[in-house]
């Protein structure tokens, strides 16, 4: 009986890590994935970035372009992610559980947020070229749309988990839609939509950098016109100040998230 | 005095009930601080944005438009459906490998970095330089390893395991640091070596914590396997979309090849909350 108990343990666990590796084997073949090639490139990076990649006196000079283009780039991701955070607590509410106003709407109001979400930030990019251009607001709408998205099925989440038996409550002592939607629904999960908001802020930061890349704005095309141009001195310069705001905005909303939970 | 004082104190709490009396609430004061300063930052960056000769909103107007006739018109021209859904596979697999090389190597370092199980010395150690890993966008760890390897799938393969496995090492030392301290102690003083109880107590019990990470990390690298593809000619869907948009200018075709992703996406979005539900 345990003999056999453990044998099918055993059994199950290779089953799975078989499946596993066959499916990973195939992966490398579609890819064009070449094993030697990777192993070989990391010593290689490691080696070139150590002998090229890092800022010298010459590349400072460029310091002052590359902080006004990551100001840039910081309050894209704050503007969008801070509209998006308003735009996605109406949305979540219409489409939550506890508020919804009827199921189809609130089926409706799900699926919008599902079609922003499920388009990656870099997809939105190239779509939203094509009207706007190498233009600031491409990368604004893009980050703005994924942000969308991901906030109103959070908010939605925390909605129905938070408020629905203060809901119910109200509702019973007889208040209306909006004063419901006002004093209870909007307030009392405000800790964690905040969260939330500030998660999205440090993704977006991050992402930005990529749509910056595919749209020619902010700091993203500082890295890809220095790299292109061989200036690697001045793109590790780049990454350093990315890496700074990065970790700076972390230590920030985490310090917030303490605070606030 | 003292009967003046609180005369006042009286009439002040008729005028306004609630407000005079409110003890302070750091909490509540950071959480508005907070809100007005992201306010006030978005209102100023929508001033100091650079907006060229754009005017916004007709800009804004054709944007729909675009949208619309993008989405409602969608064809394949450059690309056949086939092609398509090659490039879509190409995308998975691509994404599929980082999560499994990330989740294999993030799996040990991860027990190295959680505070139960190893020294605190080698655990901030970790913990530090992941989060000089993380950091780093993905694009830009996939761009660095482009310029020894090419552009092309080695680099996007080694770069985006490298910024999955720093974010795996993070989630699973966490889910390890969760675990019962009573159990390991147990373990420890029957006698149980380090690797018994990672293999006995440890990961059977943090099992579902794993893979829900996993998992997550697997939605994530599927989209940035996307950007990858656009951003840095790793090949796939989105090195197609690209093409599509940047070099044949072809709104339509770029509407078609974005139905395919969202269509993926659904299903991989309903399948993972499928398997949420399961394992809860």
């Amino acid at each position: 009986m345990q003999a056999s108990y453990f044998l099918k343990k055993r059994l199950s666990t290779a089953l799975f890590i078989i499946i596993l590796l066959a499916i990973t084997a195939g992966a490398v073949i579609l890819t064009g994935f070449d094993f030697m090639a990777g192993f070989a490139s990391i010593p290689k990076a490691a080696e070139w970035g150590i002998t090229q990649f890092y800022p010298t006196a010459e590349s400072l000079d460029k310091l002052p372009d590359i902080l006004d283009k990551l100001l840039e780039t910081i309050m894209l991701s704050i503007a969008s992610t801070t509209i998006a955070g308003g735009a996605a607590v109406i949305l979540a509410v219409l489409g939550s559980k506890t508020m919804q106003v009827h199921v189809i709407f609130s089926v409706i109001c799900r699926g919008i947020a599902s079609v922003f979400r499920n388009i990656d930030v870099s997809a939105w990019s190239l779509i939203l070229l094509f009207s706007f251009g190498q233009h600031v607001l491409t990368g604004f709408f893009a980050l703005f749309f994924v942000s969308f998205g991901f906030l109103t099925r959070a908010f939605t989440e925390t909605i129905d988990e938070v408020s629905s038996h203060a809901v119910e409550a109200l509702k019973a002592a007889g208040a209306g839609y909006f004063t419901i939607v006002f004093r209870s629904v909007i307030p009392s999960a405000i800790p964690r939509k905040l969260s939330w908001v500030l998660f999205m802020m440090e993704t977006n930061i991050r992402s930005a950098t990529l749509v910056g890349i595919l749209t020619g704005t902010g700091i993203g095309f500082s890295f890809d016109l220095y790299y292109k141009s061989f200036n690697y001195h001045a793109a590790s310069l780049v990454v350093i100040c990315i890496v700074a705001t990065i970790l700076a905005i972390e230590f920030v909303s985490n310090t917030i998230r303490r605070m606030i939970l | 005095m003292s009967s003046m004082s609180s005369k006042s104190d009286g009439e002040m709490s008729k005028g306004i009930p609630n407000l005079a009396k409110k003890p302070f609430d750091k909490a509540s004061f950071v959480l508005r601080f907070t809100l007005l300063s992201m306010l006030v930052l978005t209102i100023f960056s929508f001033i100091s944005f650079d907006y060229k000769d754009i005017r916004v909103f007709a800009a804004i107007g054709e944007a729909i438009n675009n949208l619309v006739a993008m989405f409602s018109k969608a064809q394949f021209t450059n690309f056949t459906f086939q092609d398509a859904l090659l490039a879509v596979l190409v995308t998975i697999c691509l994404a599929l490998l980082t999560t499994v090389f990330g989740a294999v190597i993030a799996l040990f370092f991860g027990l190295l970095a959680a505070r139960n199980l190893s020294s605190p010395l080698l655990s901030s150690l970790i913990k530090g330089g992941v989060a000089f890993i993380r950091a780093v966008p993905t694009v830009l760890w996939v761009l660095i390893f482009a310029v020894p390897a090419g552009l092309g799938s080695v680099a996007a393969v080694i770069g985006m395991t490298f910024h999955s496995i720093g974010y795996l090492i993070k989630a699973y030392s966490e889910s390890f640091e969760e675990l019962d301290k009573g159990m390991i102690e147990a373990l420890r003083s029957s006698g149980a070596g380090w690797w018994h109880i990672v293999f006995q107590a440890v990961i059977p019990s943090s099992k579902s914590y794993l893979m829900s990470w996993t998992f997550m990390r697997f939605e994530i690298n599927c989209g940035a396997a996307v950007a990858m593809g656009a951003a840095a000619g790793a090949g796939g869907v989105g090195f197609d979309m690209f093409m599509a948009s940047s070099f044949y200018l072809d709104m339509r075709e770029v509407g078609a090849i974005t139905w395919l992703i969202l269509l993926f996406a659904l299903v991989m979005e309903t399948s993972a909350t499928h398997l949420k539900n399961k394992l809860k």
